[in-house]
């Protein structure tokens, strides 16, 4: 996952999101990069803390990892956990973001796993095109604007 | 890892309480999340087992203002601190950006923060990181205790290279926005200078 994001590839992030929640009839979409940032969201998400969700998902997803290594698999790229209304579908996408579907009974498991499959391909050529932008794009980073003074004021309560 | 949404306008970065067994990681992120403004911070989580000794992580979402109106937000994580856990702390430490090394003063615990010290330079180097080179402060927690370790004593085993350093009484908040402060500055100026 690219460790920043433009605004260009966002929105078609979004919208690969948005379309993925309505083709797999899902409440909710969320794309979260592996350390737990939450890149994009779509579908029912007002009730949702987005946040948590995100942190507690990129442990799982960690946490899985470590075990895959322990039994000498490359890594499970995917999981689910079905409850009583809501089942959750967790996939890596090209090892870079965790792709999170929430559904309930009105899509199937199969029907999910069919929709990710080409979510996840698309989301792919867009991190690759952000990391090919972010390292040849000449772009003025924030960073270099900000002084002592901005950091400061940040801790004035 | 920061990541910067030039979309949303927002910088986002991973600070790590790491530390012996019971030397008040959590208890840091219970100060913090209870004398911050509702508006500022996410929902506390604390996965701990039923004695409440943490099991995989405490999550404290902050939100600390604007820089050159980019939402500055830190996601404050502590680690289990009990040796057996040691797979789960390497896990929590991908994609750091500062940490904090919370001491326990007591003088019997002395052992343990060494050893929570080496297995943090030993966990950090797995990842590709060199703690000499993070953002990173001390803090030497408990200090209100009898048999709290002199300040000097502890100085000179845990923080040899000097890092920003803080006594604290985590239970009072006694130095726990000091040692926040201190890291989320470092984390920024790093940043800054394209770390």
């Amino acid at each position: 996952m690219p460790d920043v994001m433009y605004p260009e590839e966002q929105q078609q992030i979004q919208t690969i999101c948005q379309r993925l929640a309505k083709d797999s009839n899902a409440k909710a979409v969320l794309l979260i990069a592996k350390d737990g940032q939450t890149i994009a969201d779509a579908g029912e998400t007002g009730h949702l803390d987005v946040t948590s969700l995100a942190s507690l998902t990129a442990g799982n997803v960690a946490a899985t990892g470590g075990i895959s290594k322990l039994l000498a698999e490359k890594e499970f790229t995917s999981q689910y956990h079905e409850g009583e209304r809501t089942h959750i579908h967790i996939s890596l996408v090209h090892q870079r973001a965790i792709l999170v579907v929430l559904f309930d009974e009105r899509s199937s498991l199969g029907l999910v796993r069919l929709r990710v499959k080409k979510a996840a391909d698309e989301l792919g050529r867009i991190f690759d095109a952000v990391n090919r932008k972010a390292q040849s794009h000449q772009a003025p980073s924030i960073f270099s604007e900000i002084t002592d003074d901005d950091i400061d004021n940040l801790f004035n309560d | 890892m920061s990541f910067i949404n030039y979309s949303s306008r927002e910088i986002n970065c991973k600070i790590v309480y790491y530390g012996p067994g019971l030397c008040g990681k959590t208890t840091n992120l219970q100060y913090i999340y209870a004398k911050t403004n509702p508006e500022a911070k996410g929902k506390m989580i604390s996965l701990a087992t039923e004695t409440e000794r943490t099991l995989f992580f405490d999550f404290l979402p902050l939100s600390l203002g604007e820089i050159r109106g980019f939402r500055t937000r830190f996601h404050l994580y502590t680690v289990p601190g009990q040796v057996f856990y040691d797979a789960s702390r390497k896990l929590i430490l991908k994609g750091v950006d500062g940490v904090v090394f919370v001491a326990d003063s007591q003088i019997e615990r002395m052992e343990a923060n060494i050893e929570s010290l080496d297995n943090l330079r030993v966990n950090l180097a797995e990842q590709g990181y060199n703690l000499d080179r993070l953002p990173y402060v001390v803090q030497y927690n408990k200090r209100d205790l009898p048999n709290a370790a002199p300040l000097e004593q502890l100085k000179t085993l845990l923080n040899p290279t000097r890092a920003p350093e803080f006594e604290a009484v985590a239970t009072t908040g006694f130095g726990v926005f000091d040692t926040l402060k201190a890291v989320a500055k470092l984390v920024l100026t790093e940043l800054r200078r394209g770390g």
